[in-house]
């Protein structure tokens, strides 16, 4: 496989802060890697280091083959960057940014128009607002828009659905199905752990570490423990009795129902239902399923602590 | 090419879009002059004067008539000493004296430069100052008419001596001060805040990111407040001449270079500034204490730089507004030429040139280091 | 009467011709555990203001904890919590140092405080950061922090402005239980988020479009109602077709 990003065994300290750790990550070209994590796991220090704009400490990375040291003024022409916190200007335009952008770029929204039309199309009725009064989701499609206007070959979004309502979030995610088929690599970070499924490879992400990579069909297969989904009237009461049943890993909410994943060595489905039912809850509906992206991450999260 | 001058139109949109901007660039100039100009305007009027006429001929007499038409002062006595001249200082009857030497009619008469004495009471310096500039302007103004047509300078020059202060202060000082510190203002603090405010709203990532150079994004910045300073201190000039009767004696080229000059100063102090300054509050506040008090204090613009102690005296003389003002008083009132003014020439532009390269030197490629 | 401690009818806010917050009603009982949930621009953030007093409604009325938010603003604001994530806590002080400042804002005595502190630290397990920097304490412990926080008064509701946004997935669980815990306390809990799992969580979900509350009701229902597997299908199939969505 040809890789479109390379990064090996990157480090980046703020003063205490061990920012990044070692990281080591590889993309294929024309790949959709999202980068799983929460707040404050080190997302936007790995961005800013592919995007040239801070030197890692240790290690190396390139991107389509160049260095992110010695090449990036050759990068800077053919990256497109999304940065975490809106970063267009608010007292510009939506058709002044975009100009703006094309313009030290080198080239013109015309040249690239079928690149962004789509997403333009829905921003056109808008052209002539000043960006800080548009909405959070037509903000990220401007951005979008400014960050592909130059048709960048790789693609660097971090965050671009944080704080953007469930709706334009999926129209988001649509966006960026639609480049991926114009052989454009992208790498996108995002919090929330259900947007694992829209890419190809997903990589988790914590404390400055990865955790693992693997696609979002293959990683369920790293989960230890069998996974049981339970719900019950009292939802608040099942949570706290489960956890304290012998034999159970781990126990949380997952919206209307409980994850509880057991020790297959000393546990099964009849045993919890019994144990549940001994301790007066009956009515309980249970059943054995896959474990998603979440459950892993946070399977990974608790080993990684241990 | 293209890239700079997008560069300089996004600038420009967000100065005409901001009515604050607006507002500091333009209103605060005008503002600052008139009051100034204002203040100054009603502080002297009517100032009492004694009259030591050594002289007493008829040049002397259409001298005293020519003080005493001005609205300005009024002949309170004829005095015959320099003790009676110290005498009614004393009894509070005169602010100022002038003593008119014994050569005056024939220095005249034979086309040569005569020099009167004025004295002021300078037990309260400013006024002193003001009353010694008005005699000198309204002297200037009075002699004129009756020299040749072919002699640029008043013939009458006063030479004034200050009782306890005893020093020369143009009643000019502050339109050459107002436009230190306008310019200072406009270029250096509005450089640097607009170049913060990239930095806190996270747009000078996306610029670094792109293939913008270092040099596009700094000439980018300084080119509209590279103008918009030239316009405001033409305007300042404009209103110094019409207003307050502000001579221009010297070249308008130079005065013109210079004002390119001292804007040029500003906006490589401005992105000095705003290099070591990552919010539009830090920025705002190194312009603040780091120019715009020290102009304001050190330049002689208000407080006269003789009269500081010795360590701000040496201060004095990295701030630039000091020498600004001393070749725009040059240019405007002596009618100086560049090789008189050739020396604080030499040193704005020593100046300019290390802080551009300090400037240029410090906007990194990257964020860190 | 009693039971009711949120009361909302026809509650109305114009700026200018455009109505942000268009004739809401609504009740939320003692001890419920209330989401608010609409798309960037729905008007949730407006009508939440309206509730803690901090702006004033154009028409309609609403009562919050038996006080209304025209006319006794002030009683409104001493009876309620509120978190957000955007705010929580000063950085620069300590954490004893912000709860004694909140503290002091609620006129508590020092000396109830130093027990209340002392016994959510406790409960938290968090004992050792009494003394600490809010900004060198994990994002995690901050929010958890800034939620006994908002209950150091011991309010009857509580306003949670996104409390989860950002946080990692056990975290965002463990913040909700404890949010569990307050409710069944008896404190009222009202709710945004853009996690729709989260919206599970809630006993009761309303959803707001274009300023007015399309649906109201305990997520199993409004599921069966628009017979989607998830709420997350619930919600954009109510929030597909709004006018205001780019507004």
């Amino acid at each position: 496989m040809e890789y479109a990003i390379e990064i090996e065994g990157i480090s980046k300290r703020y003063g205490d802060v061990q920012a990044l750790q070692q990281i080591d990550l590889r993309v294929g070209k024309g790949e959709i890697m999202g980068l799983i994590g929460p707040d404050g796991a080190g997302k936007s220090t790995l961005y800013r280091i592919l995007t040239t704009l801070l030197l890692p400490d240790e290690g190396s990375a390139s991107l389509n083959g160049y260095d992110i040291v010695k090449d990036y003024r050759h990068l800077r022409q053919i990256l497109g960057y999304m940065p975490g916190r809106f970063s267009l200007y608010q007292d510009l335009t939506v058709e002044e940014n975009l100009e703006f952008f094309a313009t030290i770029f080198g080239t013109t929204i015309k040249e690239n128009y079928h690149l962004i039309e789509e997403i333009y199309v829905q921003l056109e009725p808008f052209k002539d607002r000043q960006a800080g009064n548009l909405s959070g989701g037509m903000k990220q499609k401007l951005a979008l828009c400014c960050a592909l206007i130059h048709k960048p070959e790789i693609l660097l979004l971090d965050e671009p659905t944080t704080g953007v309502d469930p709706v334009s979030r999926q129209e988001f995610w649509q966006m960026l199905k639609r480049l991926n088929t114009e052989n454009i690599t992208i790498l996108v970070s995002t919090p929330y752990m259900d947007e694992a499924a829209m890419c190809d490879r997903v990589a988790l992400i914590q404390s400055g570490e990865i955790l693992t990579t693997s696609t979002p069909a293959n990683i369920r297969t790293e989960y230890q423990g069998q996974l049981l989904s339970l719900k019950s009237q009292d939802m608040y009461h099942l949570l706290k009795t489960t956890r304290s049943l012998d034999g159970v890993m781990s126990c949380y909410s997952f919206g209307e129902r409980l994850h509880v994943t057991i020790d297959p060595e000393t546990s099964n489905l009849e045993m919890v239902q019994s144990a549940l039912s001994t301790k007066g809850i009956s009515k309980v509906e249970i059943k054995p399923i896959e474990a998603g992206v979440e459950d892993i991450f946070m399977q990974l999260l608790k080993r990684s602590d241990a | 090419m293209k890239k700079y001058f997008a560069f300089v139109k996004k600038e420009f949109r967000h100065i005409f879009r901001d009515k604050k901007t607006l507002l500091i660039l333009f209103g605060m100039p005008v503002a600052q002059i008139l009051i100034f100009g204002f203040a100054l305007n009603n502080e002297v009027s009517d100032a009492g004067v004694v009259v030591y006429d050594m002289s007493g001929d008829y040049e002397s007499e259409q001298l005293r008539t020519t003080i005493n038409a001005s609205n300005y002062f009024h002949e309170v006595a004829q005095v015959h000493s320099i003790q009676e001249i110290e005498a009614s200082f004393k009894a509070g009857n005169a602010k100022l004296a002038v003593i008119i030497p014994r050569e005056l009619g024939n220095d005249l008469r034979n086309g040569r430069k005569s020099t009167l004495k004025v004295i002021a009471d300078a037990s309260d310096p400013n006024e002193a100052q003001m009353l010694v500039a008005y005699m000198t302007a309204v002297t200037m103004k009075g002699t004129r008419g009756k020299v040749d047509a072919k002699m640029e300078l008043p013939l009458v020059t006063a030479e004034p001596r200050m009782i306890f202060n005893p020093e020369l202060k143009s009643v000019y000082m502050f339109v050459p001060g107002v436009m230190g510190f306008i310019l200072l203002l406009v270029s250096a603090m509005m450089t640097s805040l607009t170049i913060a405010k990239e930095k806190e709203f996270g747009t000078m990532e996306l610029l670094l990111v792109s293939p913008l150079r270092s040099t596009h994004i700094i000439f980018g910045k300084v080119t509209p407040y590279w103008i918009l300073s030239f316009i405001n201190a033409m305007i300042i000039i404009i209103l110094g001449i019409t207003v307050f009767d502000m001579p221009l004696n010297g070249s308008v080229t130079l005065l013109i270079a210079i004002c390119l000059l001292f804007s040029l100063t500003a906006l490589a102090l401005g992105i000095f500034i705003s290099s070591r300054s990552n919010s539009q509050m830090t920025a705002m506040f190194i312009s603040m204490l780091g120019l715009l008090l020290p102009t304001i204090l050190l330049s002689g613009f208000i407080f006269p730089i003789e009269n500081m102690p010795i360590v701000l005296r040496g201060v004095s003389h990295i701030i630039p507004a000091r020498w600004f003002i001393i070749i725009i008083k040059g240019i405007m009132i002596q009618g100086a030429g560049l090789s008189i003014l050739l020396k604080p020439f030499g040193i704005l532009g020593l100046i300019t040139l290390f802080f551009s390269v300090a400037a240029i030197r410090g906007v990194k490629p990257r964020l860190d280091a | 009467m009693s039971d009711r401690v949120i009361h909302v009818d026809g509650l109305t806010k114009r700026f200018g011709s455009f109505t942000a917050v268009d004739h809401i009603s609504f009740d939320v009982k003692r001890g419920e555990i209330f989401g608010f949930l609409g798309a960037n621009g729905a008007g949730k953030t407006t009508a939440m203001r309206m509730l803690c007093g901090l702006l004033d409604p154009t028409e309609g009325n609403a009562d919050v904890a038996g006080f209304n938010v025209l006319t006794q603003a002030e009683e409104v604001k001493k009876h309620i919590g509120y978190m957000s994530q955007k705010f929580s806590m000063y950085e620069d002080l300590t954490v004893k140092e912000n709860f004694e400042f909140y503290g002091g804002v609620y006129r508590l005595s020092q000396k109830t405080i130093k027990e209340r502190l002392g016994e959510m630290l406790a409960r938290l397990g968090l004992d050792h950061i009494e003394k600490t920097l809010v900004h060198d304490i994990p994002l995690g412990w901050k929010q958890k922090l800034s939620f006994s926080l908002a209950l150091l008064h011991r309010p009857g509701i509580i306003f949670l402005d996104e409390p989860t946004g950002g946080v990692d997935p056990i975290t965002r669980r463990q913040f909700w239980e404890m949010i569990y815990e307050a409710a069944a306390d008896g404190v009222t809990i009202f709710v945004t988020t853009h996690y729709m799992d989260e919206a599970e969580y809630c006993d009761r979900v309303s959803i707001m479009v274009d300023g007015r509350i399309s649906a109201l009701d305990s997520p199993e229902n409004l599921r069966k109602e628009f017979k989607a597997q998830t709420m997350d299908e619930v919600f954009r199939q109510l929030a597909r077709g709004a006018k205001n969505a780019a507004g």
